[in-house]
């Protein structure tokens, strides 16, 4: 059913009011990472190893220490030893240890009493590097010969024999595949590349921290997961994870980058090193693209069966990822897992393996791995139906999963809307329009799987009777108001009675972060049942207060009352009137709910992109974008139309401009905005939503995450548009001018 | 290295503040001044997030000194607002949701406020291509446009 | 860092004499503040001269040229209409150069002599037959500008001197000039191609032309047989086919992350005929 009219099935859910943190927002007032000052800060500058892959002989540190305002300087040599598994990628990550592993990993750091001292001291700090041979591209990675990245780093997946650089294999698949491929009447095969892109948060990382030598601390930090971040900190710093506190600040953009620590290790341990002083260190744009968590670059393979009239019989895919120089850091097996999670086929095969090159530590991009794949399968895809003359939506239609059917990742789907995406996309105004000379339309897929995980959630009845929530999901994309909505419509009250706030650490019991578009969905599951705990506290005052059974009292609409004539005659007892009583019978009330939650929703979307290819320059301009996607249930649309715009255009960006470009010498040479181009606003029309909701039933409101799946089909929707609009196909992206001009010289000469 | 003494007025208040001449007007704004509303995306010109008005003139101002601030009367996006009443940009904004993370929103405003204040009626085309140098990577630009246009309209209506 | 605001240009010249080390020069700032940011040029000694008299003036001469001063930005540029009116095409290219923010402060003369050899200003500059007047501890010069830069990063400006106004000549009867660049968005992006074109026209005929492509060599190319190819032809199509090898032979770009030789050839090739037919256009009063 599609979203054209305001749901009448509840109060406010489905509304439309204004966020809690707009007025912050639009004055200037929010403070992100960089916006917090405390008496006696001090400022951090980073020294980053020019080199891609170099053995570090000697740090000399004592010009920087001899200037007046310095007040430390640390090196690796600060942090303690013996970390094994992630825990030791993350400390290596943070301050390289005998070697620096990419152009930009950290090597040292200095604090002094002002931003310009501690860069004019970080200049001081003298490096002596021996160069080591570097290796960036995932297919010159993986060669036999590839210079070694770090030896002994793959994990037991991976055979004897295999080339250096490759540290995990992985494979699974259902179903006879010769026999699929044997029943196509069309079997085709094609290649596919991606490079690098990151996130593009236009605020860079900041934090201020402070760390005494009793192992005490604080860090305000812009972050997506404070309780990830508390934990990889004490970790890397050798202190217990209860003696951290972590604040989010408000987040300037994350989409999966700020989910781990890059330099806030440094920080805190500048600030043991000075006496205990709060240090502030915020990372330049350059060092944020050169040295965070940008994607993985990917090399694909994709083989795939069809009858005559669309029928997908058998598929094969094979992916190579690089992640940087960490084990474990692509997401190769999201990637595999999701390549074919649109489509019912019999006969399954995936194979991957993650690959190390001298490049920073990828980090989760919105949908991490589901882009890629989503480009060379439905690339394929698309090839395949205008080879046989097919519609491409009545393809994916035919062969779309349904509840019942098994994944090709393996699960069987329970109730899913990919069905009815596809169904509001072919009816859709957009699909009418005209096309002229020079211009195609390019359709595709997208799925992200949606993620439940450790939550908890605190929720305290004021003395008023206006309630406050303590949520652990730092807000990226509006969730405070959906969580009010949720809170407010479960309670029977106004949504301006509810106020939600994010919490620091010491608060709640752990959270992950806003990740996996779990805010809306786990946080929201864990407040409606902390409000029906909190609920049921209530009705109990109130039933004690008439001497009555607790079974014989409901809530509703705001208030305590008998359940029946039956019951008794008593008047609604309101949530402000049990609120202002409840210190003397009974005490505080609140409810709270921990969980690692359960009953998560994939999301289904499905993109229509409309371009027009200048064939002389090879320069691709976006005329119409239609985002058509399953949000369960939109607990405030306007957010997920938020959503739906935000990843569609960083999908475009992706698929037409932005890529990490690297010099012979392993050096990034794009490192700031002028040359690393994400959209803006000229690039770009009107992003049309559609906003399909089957109700997840494993949330109490029917919400599906919906923050990743929008990235996802924009990548192939627009090469096979351009493929449209041109005739020529092409199999790596980025689509930039030079390499569409030059498949468009290459077709015309035959 | 000496600091120097700059006097200025920042949106409508006379202010003094010691910069050192390397240190760019954003920094004196958020360091010196505590007025963190402008925002440091980029440090290049790229991103607009730290955009305010000089004389009048919209700008970027991590690529201003300090020190060439001497005498200027400066708008920030603490500036916009008359007091408790907002300007019609900020309460479209929240109306249409066009903010998601809100780190470019103060830049945006500024530049919106820039624009309208020199063409009453902007087309959609005129106000994307003013804002080219106001980045966001959030909400793919649609609502801002939106709340843009509608803020002109109302803007039109009540003169 | 020393900071200076001379009031006069004798006084910059002074101070420019005896600093030690990196000296700058200010206008803008939006390629010295950038440079000081990232650390690629640390001034010792930095010299605003935006307090000068006259560098903020735009000054239509008697001749009907132009004198324009060295800190006059892209925005005001764009706001003059008269200026607008007789050198479109050095106006627009001026006014591609960055955001909005951007051109509330950038300059002329900062564009031409921060020598990026894909500057989007300096083409139409050169294709005007522009000139500067350059003041130093030697007395005072007239410099074409096509001659100001020598290669990436560096002109032949000696150390010490100053940019202390950009001239155009007379724009005259029957005259129109155009700038087109290739970037890959639609705003924000440097040059990968620029082209230039200003021409005169008698009856239908180009009688004078003069054609300057920016990004494909190591410096702004002033190129003369691309102009030859258009003098004396209504630009008919063999005329543009003419133009558009000569600008293609003429440039020498490179691979970099922005664009590849190839790629970089072809499109001088199509920016050199469109730019012509709106210069075209332009000198016979049709195009706005």
């Amino acid at each position: 059913m599609a979203k054209d009219e305001r749901s009448t099935e509840f109060r406010l859910i489905g509304t439309r009011p204004n966020r809690p943190d707009g007025l912050d927002k639009v004055t200037g007032r929010a403070r992100y990472g960089a916006d917090m000052t405390l008496p006696g800060m001090l400022f951090a500058a980073v020294v980053r190893s020019p080199h891609a892959h170099a053995r570090i002989l000697k740090i000399d540190a004592s010009a920087a220490l001899a200037l007046d305002g310095v007040k430390a300087v640390v090196t690796r040599a600060d942090f303690p030893t013996g970390l094994t598994g992630e825990d030791w990628n993350l400390q290596e990550n943070s301050m390289a240890g005998d070697v620096a592993l990419y152009d930009g990993h950290a090597v040292a750091a200095v604090a002094a009493t002002s931003r310009l001292l501690a860069e004019d001291a970080a200049k001081l700090i003298k490096v002596d590097y021996e160069v080591l041979p570097h290796v960036i591209d995932v297919d010159d990675a993986i060669r036999p010969d590839a210079p070694v990245v770090r030896v002994g780093a793959a994990d037991h997946s991976v055979p004897a024999g295999s080339p250096p650089n490759v540290v995990k294999c992985i494979d699974f698949g259902h179903g006879d595949i010769e026999a699929g491929f044997a029943a196509a009447d069309l079997v085709r095969e094609q290649s596919y590349k991606t490079e690098a892109t990151h996130q593009g948060y236009i605020e860079p990382h900041a934090c201020v921290a402070q760390l005494g030598a009793d192992g005490k601390g604080e860090m305000w930090v812009c972050t997506q997961g404070q309780w990830y971040i508390r934990r990889m900190c004490a970790a890397v710093l050798g202190i217990d994870a209860s003696g951290l506190r972590v604040t989010p600040s408000e987040i300037g953009g994350g989409f999966g980058g700020k989910t781990i620590i890059f330099m806030e290790p440094l920080a805190l341990a500048l600030s043991r090193k000075a006496g205990g002083r709060p240090v502030k260190l915020v990372m330049s744009r350059s060092d944020v693209l050169r040295a965070t968590g940008p994607t993985a670059s990917a090399s694909m393979d994709v083989k795939l069966g069809m009858t005559k009239d669309g029928k997908l019989t058998a598929a094969k895919v094979n992916f190579r990822m690089q992640g940087g120089a960490f084990l474990g850091a692509s997401p190769v097996g999201e990637a595999l897992s999701c390549a074919l999670a649109c489509y019912d086929i019999p006969a399954v095969q995936h194979d991957g393996v993650e690959v190390l090159a001298n490049r920073p530590k990828a980090a989760a991009y919105r949908a991490p791995g589901s882009p890629m794949a989503a480009f060379a399968v439905e690339s394929l895809l698309d090839e395949m139906c205008h080879e046989l003359g097919l519609d491409p939506l009545d393809v994916r239609l035919k062969n779309a999963v349904r509840e019942g059917v098994k994944a090709s990742y393996g699960p069987t789907y329970a109730k899913i809307g990919l069905v009815e995406v596809l169904e509001a996309t072919k009816a859709h105004p957009n699909l009418l329009a005209k096309l002229g000379p020079n211009q195609g339309r390019g359709i595709a897929s997208g799925f992200w799987f949606n993620h439940g995980g450790e939550t908890s959630v605190s929720l305290a009845i004021g003395e008023d009777g206006t309630v406050t929530v303590s949520a652990g999901t730092p807000d990226v994309g509006g969730s405070r108001a959906s969580l009010a909505l949720m809170v407010a419509e479960t309670l029977g009250i106004e949504y301006e009675a509810v106020r939600v706030n994010i919490v620091e650490t010491g608060a709640l019991g752990v959270n992950e972060p806003s990740h996996g578009s779990r805010a809306t969905f786990a946080t929201g599951k864990a407040a409606v049942e902390a409000a029906r705990q909190a609920i049921g506290e209530m009705c109990r005052r109130a039933a004690k207060e008439w001497g009555i059974e607790e079974e014989a009292v409901v809530w509703k609409d705001g208030a305590a009352m008998p359940a029946g004539p039956n019951a008794g005659q008593f008047p609604p007892m309101t949530i402000a009137e049990i609120g202002a009583k409840m210190g003397g019978n009974g005490g505080p009330i609140s409810g709270h709910h921990e969980t690692n939650a359960e009953g998560v929703g994939a999301s289904f979307g499905a993109h229509v992109v409309d371009v027009e290819v200048d064939p002389e320059t090879g320069r691709t301009t976006i005329l119409r974008y239609l985002v058509v996607q399953d949000a369960g249930r939109a607990i405030h649309p306007a957010y997920v139309e938020g959503q739906y715009q935000g990843g569609a255009v960083q999908g475009i960006g992706w698929a037409l401009n932005e890529e990490y470009v690297y010099g012979a010498n392993g050096r990034l040479q794009n490192a700031v905005f002028l040359d690393y181009r994400i959209p803006v606003a000229s690039d770009l029309p009107m992003i049309d939503t559609v906003i399909v909701e089957v109700p997840n039933p494993g949330h109490p409101y029917g919400v599906r995450g919906v923050g990743e799946t929008g990235i996802t089909p924009p990548l192939p929707a627009i090469a096979n548009a351009v493929a449209m609009a041109t005739g020529a196909r092409i199999r790596s992206l980025p689509l930039s001018p030079p390499k569409v001009l030059a498949a468009i010289k290459a077709k015309g000469r035959g | 290295m000496s600091k120097i003494h700059v006097s200025a007025v920042v949106n409508g208040d006379p202010v003094d503040f010691l910069a050192d001449p390397r240190e760019s007007l954003l920094d004196c704004l958020r360091d010196q001044l505590g007025l963190t509303g402008s925002k440091e995306g980029c440090g290049t010109g790229d991103c607009g997030a730290c955009s305010v008005t000089v004389d009048g003139v919209l700008v970027c101002s991590c690529l201003v000194l300090g020190v060439e601030a001497e005498g200027k009367a400066i708008g920030t996006v603490e500036g916009i607002s008359d007091g408790g009443t907002l300007h019609p940009l900020q309460r479209k904004f929240i109306e249409h949701a066009a903010l998601q993370c809100g780190f470019c929103t103060p830049g945006i405003l500024v530049a919106a406020k820039a624009l309208l204040d020199q063409n009453a009626s902007p087309t959609e085309t005129e106000v994307r291509y003013w804002l080219a140098g106001n980045l966001c990577r959030c909400t793919g630009y649609d609502k801002i446009v939106r709340a843009v246009m509608d803020a002109a309209s109302e803007m039109r209506e009540a003169v | 860092m020393h900071y200076h605001k001379p009031q006069t240009f004798e006084d910059a010249i002074k101070i420019a004499a005896t600093a030690q080390g990196v000296t700058r020069f200010l206008a803008g700032g939006t390629d010295v503040l950038v440079q000081l940011r990232a650390g690629t040029v640390t001034p010792d000694t930095l010299i605003d001269l935006k307090l000068i008299p006259g560098v903020r003036d735009i000054v239509r001469n008697a001749d009907g040229g132009w004198t324009i001063g060295i800190a006059v930005s892209g925005a005001e540029l764009g706001r003059h209409a008269a200026l607008v009116a007789d050198w479109r095409g050095v106006v627009e290219g001026m006014n591609l150069v960055g955001s909005t923010q951007v051109q509330g402060r950038a300059t002329l003369a900062g564009n031409l002599c921060n020598g990026s050899p894909a500057a989007d200003s300096v083409p139409g500059l050169v294709a005007a037959g522009a000139t500067v007047s350059v003041v130093g501890p030697n007395g005072t010069r007239q410099m074409a500008v096509e001659d100001i830069p020598a290669s990436p990063g560096r002109t032949h400006l000696q150390p010490g001197e100053i940019v202390s106004a950009i001239h155009l000549p007379p724009r005259g009867a029957h005259g129109g000039d155009a700038y087109l660049r290739f970037i890959p968005r639609t705003e924000m992006d440097i040059a990968v191609v620029g082209c230039a074109i200003s021409l005169t026209l008698e009856g239908d005929k180009i009688a004078t032309a003069r054609v300057a492509l920016g990004a494909v060599a190591p410096k702004v190319i002033l190129v003369a047989e691309a102009a030859a190819a258009l003098i004396g032809t209504t630009l008919d199509d063999s005329a543009l086919s003419a133009l558009q090898a000569a600008a293609t032979a003429a440039a020498q770009p490179i691979t970099d992350r922005r664009g590849t030789v190839e790629f970089r050839k072809d499109v001088t090739a199509v920016l050199a005929a469109r730019t012509a037919r709106i210069a075209y256009a332009r000198a016979k009063g049709e195009a706005k």
